[in-house]
C-alpha cells in the first residue's frame, strides 16, 4: 500500500475545485473565549486566541499540545460545532459563511470528525450499523441505500457487517468502537477528517492497528487529515506537518522532520524532551521544564510560555512574539523572541 | 529543610532495616493468585494464577493493556475489591502477613501504615470538601496519633518533599484549586504520610500532560530510592515502565507472560506478546510503513481460550499452544516467560535470542 | 458507490475470531433477560398484574353489588353469609367494593402520570435541548409549581376546583408535571453534551432529526423509570385526596374514601377497617418494587 506524500495532492477528485495547489482549509485569526464565573466576577477562558494555519490538500497536519491548550476547541471551531467569536474559515477557496461562500452545512458534508473513543462517542441505544447509516440518511439517501453504505463502510474499516452490524456499542471492544467511529465519519464521503485524540484511549496494540487503518483509508479515499493528539510519538509517525499549541496560541509550525529534529521554540523542545526514553539505561534525570501549564483564564502577558521558560527575559513579558511569516509547506516558524534578530532578547538569532 | 529531609529518610531506612531483620527477603510474595468476578450472567476470570515477589526497595512494573488484570492484581493486594462478588484464591503475603486472612482491623493497619496506594485520578482519591492539609493531617493522626499541630508540621514537610511550590499556602487549598500535577503530588504526599514500606501505584501518571508526567515520574523515582520503599507500579505504557522500573512483569489475559529486569526485557523480549507490544508501540517507526501491529483484540475474560491465551493473535502459533497453558520457563537468570517456544532450561542469551 | 472499491487492506480475521461469541443481545433483550432472573421483581410484577386484572374484571369478579346496602349486615366479619371479606359500615360487600375501588385508585394513579409524562416530558426535552432562554422560561415556570409541597398543591387545586374524579386527576397531573419535566430536562441536557450528539450535528443533521434518533431513545429510559415510581405516589395521593373528601365522592367505591369512612368503625371491627389501607399499601409497594427492579435492570450497560 502506498502512502500519499505531502507532495502528491489528490488527483481527479470531482469534488476538488481550486486545483491541487489551493489549500483545502485556511483558518485566519480564529478566536473563541468562554465566559466563566470566577471569584472576582466573570472571567474569560481564552481557549483559542488568534489561531491561523493552512491545511494543504492530501496532507496530514498534526496538532499537539497539553490539556487546556485549546486543540479540541479548535477542532470544534473548524466544524462550527462551537461558533467562533471572530476569525475566518476558507474551505477550498470559499469563505464559510451563511451569506456568501459555502454554508456550514455544506462544510459539514466535506469535513467530518472522529472523537476520542469514550463511553459517549456512540449512541448506546443504537446498533452500530444504524449509527454509520445515520449520516447518509441525513443527507437524503433512502434507508436501504444508507444501510448499504453503512455495511460497505464497516467492511472497509475491518468489521464484518454480518457479525458486527447489529451489535450495540457496549458489545464492542474499544478498538472496534473506534473503527465504527471512523466508518461513521467516512460514510458521507468527506474530503477532510478531523481526528480529535482518535487513538489516545486505545491500548497500544490496538492503537497501531487503527493508525495503519487510518493511513490506508487516507490513500483509498483521498483524504486530508487534521490529527489532534497529545502523543508526540504518534504525531511524528502520522503527520506531514506539525502545529504546536500552548494556551490557545500557535507556538510553532513546520514540517514534521524539521520540528522533531530542530525544534525552534523552547516549549517544543520541552515537549520533545519529556518523552520517556524507552531505554532504561538512558533515563531522563532532570525534567526539561517544571510546573504545570497555567490556566487559560487570564494567561500570562506577552509570551504565554514565559512563566515556564528557562530563557524568559523582560522582552518576553512586554511583547507578544509573532509567529514568523510562513509561505508554503516547507516553512518552519516559531513564535519566540529568540527567533527574531532584533527583538531585544539577549539570545536572539544574530546576537550570539 | 535539610533536617526534615533527614527525618523522613531515617523513618524510611529504619523501616527497611526492620523488614530485613524480619527474616524473609521479600516484601511482597504473591503465589498463584486468582481473582474471579461472579455475576448472575457470567464469571469474569480477571486474574488467573499470578505469582511474583517484590524485594524491599525494588520497583516492579506490571505492564499490560486494559483487561489484562494488572489493576485487579494491585487491588487484590490491598483487598480493595468488592467482597460480595469477588472470589480470590491463592496466597498474598505482605511483610510476612497473610493479607487474605486479615480481619478488618488488620486490613486498616495494613492500608494506612504498611501499604499506601496512589491512583490515576487524584480527584477521586482526594476528598473535595476538605483542604489538602486537613486530609494529610487527619491521616497522620489516625494512623500515628500525636497532636494536630505536629501532624500539620509533618504535612508541610511532606508537601515540600514532593516539591509543591509555596507548600505552606497549598496546605489550605482544596483539591479543585490545584492543577493536575500538583494534585497528583498532593496525593503522593498523602500516601507517604505514614511512612509506607510498600507503595502501590495504579497508572499515577497516565492522566497527566507529557511535561508534567515526566516530572512526577522522576519525583516518584527519587522518593522511592530515598525512602527505600518497595513499589508496584501498574502501567500500560512501555515508556513509563522504562523510566521507573527495576523489574517488569508483562500481563496478558490475567497471567504474567513474561518477567525480568526491565532493560533485558525491553532489549530482548522472549514472549511473542511482549515482542508484539514493543513493535506496536509508536516510537520513531519509519513513516512510510505500516506499524507491525498485533492483529485482533484481547480475549473475552468470560471465556478464555484453552491453552495460551495469546495463541489466537500469535504469529508464531503452533498446535501445541492450544493444548494447555504454557508453564513458566526460565531460560536465563532472572527471566521468565510462559511460551512453549522458549527453552525450558537455562541457556545462553544468544541461543534464546536466536530461537525466538 | 466509491466505497465498494477493492479493499487495499485486508479485513483482519483475527479481529472477528477474538470478538466475543457470547450471545449478542439487543439492549431491551438484555434488560428482559436480567428481569427474568430477578425473583423479587418478577413476583411483584405478578402482583401488579393481578391487581390490574382484578380492577379491569371487577364486574365479573365481584360477588355482590358494591352499592347494595344492608341495614342488618353492617360491619360483619370475614365470611359472613358468603361475604368473603365481610361488610362495611353500610352493609355493602367489602370484597366487591375493594375490587371496584381498585379501578378508581388505579385510574387516579395512572392517568395523571401519563399526562405528566407526555406534557412534562416534552417540555423537559425541549427545555433541555433548546438554548438558555427557552430553558430558563420553562424551568423557572416549573420551579414555581415545584416550590409547593406536592400534597398541599394537590389539595389546593382540588379544593379550588371542587371534588370528583376528573378534577382529582387534573390536580395530580399538575403536581406531577414539574417533576417529570425536571427529570426529562436533566436527562436531555446530559445526552446533549455527549460526543455522539455532536457527531450527529457534524453530519449536518437538524435539531428535530437529532432529537428523534439520538436524544429520545436515551431520555425515554429515565423518564419511564421515573413515571413508574410516580404511579405509586399517584395512588397514595389520590387516596389521600379522597380521604380528605376532595377526590371521589360517596358512594363511589375508592380505597381512600373507604379508609376514611371505615375509620369511625375501627373499634367495632378493626380488621375490616384496615383492609382498604392494606390494598393501598400492597398496590403502591408492588409498583415501587417493580419500578426499582426495572431501574436496576436498565441501569447496567455492560
Amino acid at each position: 500500500m502506498n502512502m500519499i506524500s505531502s507532495a502528491a495532492p489528490p488527483l481527479d477528485d470531482p469534488r476538488d475545485r481550486g486545483g491541487p495547489a489551493q489549500p483545502l482549509l485556511i483558518a485566519r485569526e480564529l478566536r473563541k473565549h468562554f465566559k466563566v464565573k470566577s471569584d472576582s466576577g466573570t472571567a474569560f477562558v481564552r481557549a483559542v486566541d488568534g489561531v491561523s494555519f493552512t491545511l494543504f490538500k492530501g496532507e496530514t497536519l498534526g496538532i499537539v499540545g497539553e490539556s487546556g491548550c485549546g486543540k479540541s476547541t479548535l477542532a470544534r471551531l473548524l466544524l462550527h460545532l462551537v461558533r467562533p467569536d471572530s476569525g475566518e474559515l476558507v474551505f477550498d477557496g470559499e469563505t464559510v459563511a451563511e451569506m456568501r461562500g459555502i454554508t456550514v452545512n455544506a462544510l459539514r458534508r466535506q469535513v467530518q470528525m472522529v472523537f476520542q473513543d469514550s463511553y459517549s462517542s456512540l449512541n448506546p441505544r443504537m446498533p452500530v450499523q444504524d449509527t454509520v447509516a445515520f449520516g447518509p440518511f441525513v443527507h437524503g439517501k433512502s434507508k436501504a441505500e444508507s444501510k448499504a453504505v453503512a455495511r460497505s463502510m464497516l467492511l472497509q474499516v475491518g468489521l464484518n457487517p454480518d457479525l458486527f452490524g447489529s451489535r450495540y456499542p457496549h458489545e464492542l471492544s474499544g478498538g472496534q468502537k473506534q473503527r465504527v467511529n471512523i466508518a461513521r465519519a467516512l460514510a458521507i464521503e468527506p474530503r477532510m477528517v478531523i481526528l480529535d485524540e482518535a487513538v489516545s484511549a486505545l491500548d497500544k496494540s490496538v492503537e497501531a492497528q487503527v493508525l495503519n487503518l487510518l493511513r490506508a483509508l487516507k490513500a483509498d479515499f483521498n483524504l486530508t487529515y487534521l490529527f489532534i493528539s497529545h502523543d508526540l510519538n504518534v504525531v511524528q509517525y502520522i503527520s506531514d506537518r506539525v502545529l504546536v499549541m500552548y494556551l490557545g496560541a500557535v507556538v510553532e509550525l513546520g514540517p514534521v522532520d524539521e520540528i522533531f529534529s530542530h525544534p525552534l521554540h523552547p516549549y517544543t523542545r520541552a515537549l520533545l524532551g519529556s518523552r520517556p526514553s524507552m531505554n532504561p539505561k538512558q533515563r531522563i534525570e532532570e525534567p526539561p521544564i517544571t510546573g504545570d501549564p497555567p490556566s487559560p483564564i487570564d494567561p500570562p502577558s506577552g509570551c504565554r510560555f514565559r512563566t515556564r521558560c528557562p530563557f524568559a527575559e523582560p522582552v518576553c513579558e512586554a511583547r507578544i512574539p509573532e509567529l514568523g511569516a510562513w509561505t508554503d509547506r516547507e516553512s518552519h516558524v516559531a513564535a519566540c523572541h529568540m527567533q527574531v534578530a532584533d527583538s531585544g532578547h539577549s539570545r536572539a538569532v544574530g546576537n550570539a | 529543610m535539610p533536617e526534615m529531609d533527614g527525618g523522613l529518610q531515617s523513618t524510611g531506612s529504619s523501616a527497611t532495616g526492620s523488614g530485613l531483620a524480619a527474616g524473609s527477603s521479600n516484601l511482597v510474595e504473591v503465589e498463584d493468585l486468582s481473582v474471579r468476578f461472579v455475576t448472575r450472567e457470567a464469571t469474569v476470570h480477571a486474574v488467573n494464577g499470578v505469582s511474583f515477589a517484590v524485594r524491599p526497595g525494588e520497583v516492579l512494573c506490571i505492564l499490560g493493556e486494559s483487561g489484562s488484570g494488572k489493576s485487579v492484581t494491585l487491588r487484590a493486594l490491598m483487598q480493595l475489591l468488592p467482597p460480595r462478588r469477588t472470589r480470590i484464591t491463592g496466597r498474598i503475603r505482605v511483610d510476612g502477613q497473610d493479607v487474605l486472612s486479615l480481619d478488618r482491623a488488620g486490613l486498616r493497619r495494613l492500608r494506612g501504615g504498611l501499604v499506601s496506594m496512589i491512583f490515576q485520578e487524584p480527584m477521586t482519591a482526594l476528598d473535595p470538601v476538605y483542604t489538602i492539609g486537613k486530609q494529610i493531617t487527619e491521616t497522620i493522626v489516625r494512623h500515628r496519633g500525636g497532636s494536630q499541630a505536629s501532624a500539620r508540621a509533618r504535612a508541610l514537610d511532606l508537601l515540600e518533599l514532593v516539591k509543591i511550590p509555596s507548600a505552606a499556602q497549598r496546605l489550605d487549598n482544596y483539591p479543585h484549586e490545584l492543577s493536575g500535577g500538583l494534585r497528583q503530588r498532593a496525593m503522593i504526599a498523602m500516601a507517604l504520610s505514614c511512612g509506607p514500606r510498600l507503595l502501590l501505584a495504579d497508572e499515577p501518571t497516565t492522566a497527566l500532560d507529557a511535561t508534567v508526567q515526566i516530572q512526577v515520574l522522576i519525583l516518584l523515582r527519587k522518593l522511592q530510592k530515598e525512602l527505600g520503599m518497595g513499589t508496584i507500579f501498574v502501567t500500560h505504557d512501555l515508556g513509563v515502565a522504562s523510566e521507573i522500573a527495576d523489574r517488569i512483569a508483562v500481563m496478558y489475559a490475567g497471567r504474567i507472560v513474561e518477567e525480568g529486569p526491565v532493560a533485558d526485557v525491553l532489549a530482548n523480549p522472549l514472549h511473542p506478546y511482549t515482542q508484539g507490544l514493543l513493535a506496536s508501540t509508536v516510537h520513531g517507526q519509519p513513516r512510510d510503513q505500516d506499524i507491525n501491529a498485533i492483529p485482533g483484540s484481547p480475549p473475552d475474560l468470560r471465556r478464555l481460550p484453552t491453552g495460551c491465551a495469546f495463541a489466537p493473535r500469535c504469529v508464531q502459533v503452533m498446535a501445541e499452544c492450544r493444548a494447555g497453558v504454557p508453564e513458566e520457563r526460565r531460560p536465563l537468570a532472572g527471566r521468565m516467560a510462559r511460551c512453549i517456544r522458549v527453552p525450558a532450561g537455562a541457556v545462553l542469551a544468544d541461543a534464546v535470542a536466536d530461537r525466538v | 458507490m466509491s466505497q465498494t472499491a477493492v479493499l487495499s487492506h485486508p479485513v483482519t480475521e483475527a479481529d472477528e475470531q477474538a470478538a466475543p461469541a457470547l450471545k449478542v443481545r439487543g439492549y431491551w433483550a438484555s434488560v428482559g433477560y436480567r428481569l427474568r432472573y430477578d425473583p423479587v421483581t418478577m413476583f411483584f410484577g405478578l402482583v401488579v398484574l393481578l391487581i390490574i386484572l382484578a380492577a379491569i374484571f371487577a364486574p365479573l369478579l365481584a360477588p355482590f353489588d358494591p352499592y347494595k346496602e344492608s341495614v342488618i349486615g353492617r360491619l360483619k366479619p370475614f365470611g359472613w353469609k358468603n361475604h368473603l371479606l365481610g361488610t362495611d359500615e353500610l352493609g355493602r360487600d367489602l370484597l366487591s367494593r375493594l375490587l371496584y375501588g381498585g379501578r378508581v385508585s388505579l385510574l387516579m394513579g395512572v392517568v395523571p402520570v401519563c399526562v405528566a409524562t407526555v406534557v412534562g416530558g416534552s417540555l423537559g426535552i425541549v427545555g433541555g435541548f433548546a438554548g438558555k432562554r427557552v430553558n430558563t422560561a420553562i424551568m423557572r415556570t416549573m420551579d414555581v409549581f415545584y416550590a409547593f409541597p406536592s400534597v398541599l398543591l394537590a389539595v389546593a387545586i382540588s379544593g379550588a376546583m371542587g371534588g370528583g374524579i376528573g378534577n382529582g386527576m387534573i390536580a395530580l397531573s399538575m403536581v406531577f408535571t414539574p417533576a417529570m419535566c425536571r427529570v426529562a430536562e436533566t436527562a436531555t441536557a446530559q445526552v446533549k453534551n455527549l460526543d455522539f450528539v455532536e457527531a450527529a450535528r457534524a453530519t449536518g443533521a437538524g435539531t428535530l432529526t437529532i432529537l428523534r434518533y439520538h436524544v429520545l431513545g436515551n431520555v425515554l429510559g429515565p423518564v419511564f423509570i421515573y413515571a413508574s415510581t410516580l404511579v405509586s405516589v399517584g395512588i397514595l395521593l389520590a387516596s389521600g385526596l379522597s380521604f380528605l373528601g376532595l377526590g371521589v365522592r360517596p358512594p363511589t367505591a375508592d380505597w381512600g374514601l373507604m379508609l376514611s369512612t371505615l375509620r369511625q368503625s375501627i373499634y367495632v371491627n378493626p380488621l375490616i377497617c384496615a383492609l382498604p389501607g392494606a390494598a393501598i399499601f400492597i398496590t403502591s409497594i408492588s409498583f415501587n418494587l417493580v419500578s426499582d427492579g426495572i431501574r436496576a435492570a436498565m441501569d447496567v450497560r455492560m
